[in-house]
């Protein structure tokens, strides 16, 4: 299985408006609740291949959608 | 003796209160409620499960679509509210620093006066209302004239739930801009009926509603945050959860969550999405509901100066934008009308001061106020020429 990333936002406004425009491009994502160890919020992060790190990096730059970190999956 | 007419409960109701909150609403408004509170049924943003996510794809959505009627890019700078009227107050009471001067107008609606006298008579802020004329209109020139060095706000309503006249925001908003000076507009009347843009009218934070021009449900509506306004400029009225920042026992600071502590209406979002896209569906969209309700204007005014005796609108056809129309028949009590088309015609009109005693005393129909028609996008000539043939009537039986 490819090796997965993990977006985590600030806030699941965030996270939402970033679900919203990767799927406006097509790049394959999962909305999912945030991993106890990563982050204590109770919402959600999105899940990404690691290999479209840098694609959703631009994404999100270019619509200026703020995101925390993107962390590798465990 | 008291004497009441027969309730006509089998005559098809004539909604002529659109500028209250619009009726009917478009089915669409009401599936869409029906569909999250059915179907969906999640707290968006509080938990991480199919449903939370579906309610927060649900609140995205309108905020999206609000921004774009907004003319701002980011979304995130929309804050859901209660109703125009939180969304002033949360503009209002949220940016004022002591011993700032404010200058509004006197066609101002109560929800932006009353605030507005609340920060002026605890000595927090001087006020200056400039005077419109009698027909509702604000001279640029007259704000001008008003600003001291002290001016940090002014605050503008863009149409007149009185007059349906609409203000000059771009002057207004350009030379505020110039000065540093925050402009806040209430576009209760206005938002989804009259075009505007943020970003080229100037104005830093606007107040909508979603149960009016837009057909959304009761308990919609909002701030807006113009794209360069930074969120530190003001403060959160409340404070609470928010879904984010957890650990942490401060209110975030980041949009739109510093703003909206609480669980969201998302039913009435869900609903909200569904008028606006009602709304922009329509042929020609904003433009052709406005055209249509000109011609509503136009055809009842016409008719009611020629045909009704005693007949006075408050301001001339051409200068009404919205739908929004007030008169009065001379002699009688506009209270006395209004409950007369109700019962008997199964017309729905508001009388009396419509919460803004200053814009009433402006166009000199204070206390007496007048009859207002507002009409909304589902209205027929053949409802106007009703009306007309029930005022004759109600005119004719007078003493
Ligand atoms: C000009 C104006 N401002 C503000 C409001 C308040 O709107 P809301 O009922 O959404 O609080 C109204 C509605 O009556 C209005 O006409």
């Amino acid at each position: 299985m490819a090796k997965e990333s993990i977006v985590l936002f600030h806030s699941h406004n965030y996270a939402i408006w970033a679900d919203s425009a990767l799927k406006k491009e097509s790049v394959d994502h999962k909305m999912m609740p945030i991993p106890r160890q990563l982050s204590s919020d109770c919402g959600y992060c999105i899940r990404i291949k690691s290999d479209d790190a840098e694609l959703v990096e631009k994404i999100l730059h270019v619509k200026n959608i703020e995101y925390d970190r993107i962390e590798a999956a465990l | 003796m008291l004497k009441n007419h027969e309730l006509k409960s089998d005559t098809p109701v004539i909604y002529f209160d659109n500028a209250a909150t619009s009726f009917p609403k478009p089915r669409s408004v009401i599936d869409g409620v029906v569909d999250y509170i059915t179907n969906v049924g999640g707290n968006p943003g509080r938990s991480g499960h199919r449903l939370a996510v579906e309610a927060g794809q649900i609140v995205f959505n309108a905020r999206q679509m609000v921004a774009d009627l907004a003319g701002v890019a980011n979304p995130m700078h929309v804050i859901f509210c209660a109703n125009a009227t939180e969304a002033i107050n949360l503009a209002i009471l949220g940016s004022y620093k002591p011993g700032d001067h404010v200058i509004t107008s006197s066609m101002e609606h109560n929800s932006t006066i009353r605030p507005l006298k609340h920060l002026e008579i605890e000595q927090k802020i001087s006020l200056s209302i400039a005077r419109c004329s009698t027909q509702g209109l604000l001279d640029p020139e007259k704000i001008k004239l008003l600003i001291k060095p002290e001016t940090r706000m002014v605050v503008l309503n863009h149409a007149s739930n009185v007059t349906g006249t609409v203000q000059p925001l771009r002057d207004i908003g350009f030379f505020c801009r110039q000065r540093s000076i925050t402009f806040i507009v209430d576009a209760a009347q206005s938002f989804g009926i009259i075009p505007l843009n943020m970003k080229a009218d100037g104005i830093d934070l606007l107040a909508f509603s979603g149960h009016k021009g837009l057909y959304g449900p009761t308990g919609t509506g909002g701030l807006v945050l113009a794209d360069d306004f930074y969120a530190a400029r003001l403060r959160p009225l409340k404070f609470g959860g928010t879904g984010s920042a957890s650990d942490k026992t401060e209110q975030p600071a980041f949009l739109p969550d510093r703003f909206e502590s609480g669980t969201q209406n998302v039913a009435g979002l869900s609903g909200l999405s569904a008028g606006i896209a009602h709304v922009i569906a329509q042929p020609d969209g904003i433009e052709g509901i406005y055209r249509h309700k000109k011609e509503l204007t136009a055809c009842f005014l016409r008719r009611a100066t020629n045909e009704i005796e005693g007949f006075t609108g408050c301001v001339p056809s051409a200068m009404i934008e919205t739908g929004v129309v007030s008169f009065n028949l001379e002699g009688l009590d506009p209270s006395h009308v209004v409950q007369q088309l109700d019962e008997r015609w199964s017309i729905m009109s508001r009388a009396g001061l419509h919460c803004a005693p200053l814009a009433h005393a402006t166009i000199g129909t204070f206390p007496r106020g007048a009859i207002r028609f507002s009409f909304g996008i589902f209205n027929t000539s053949n409802e106007v020429d009703t009306a007309i043939e029930a005022l004759k009537t109600i005119r004719g039986e007078a003493p």
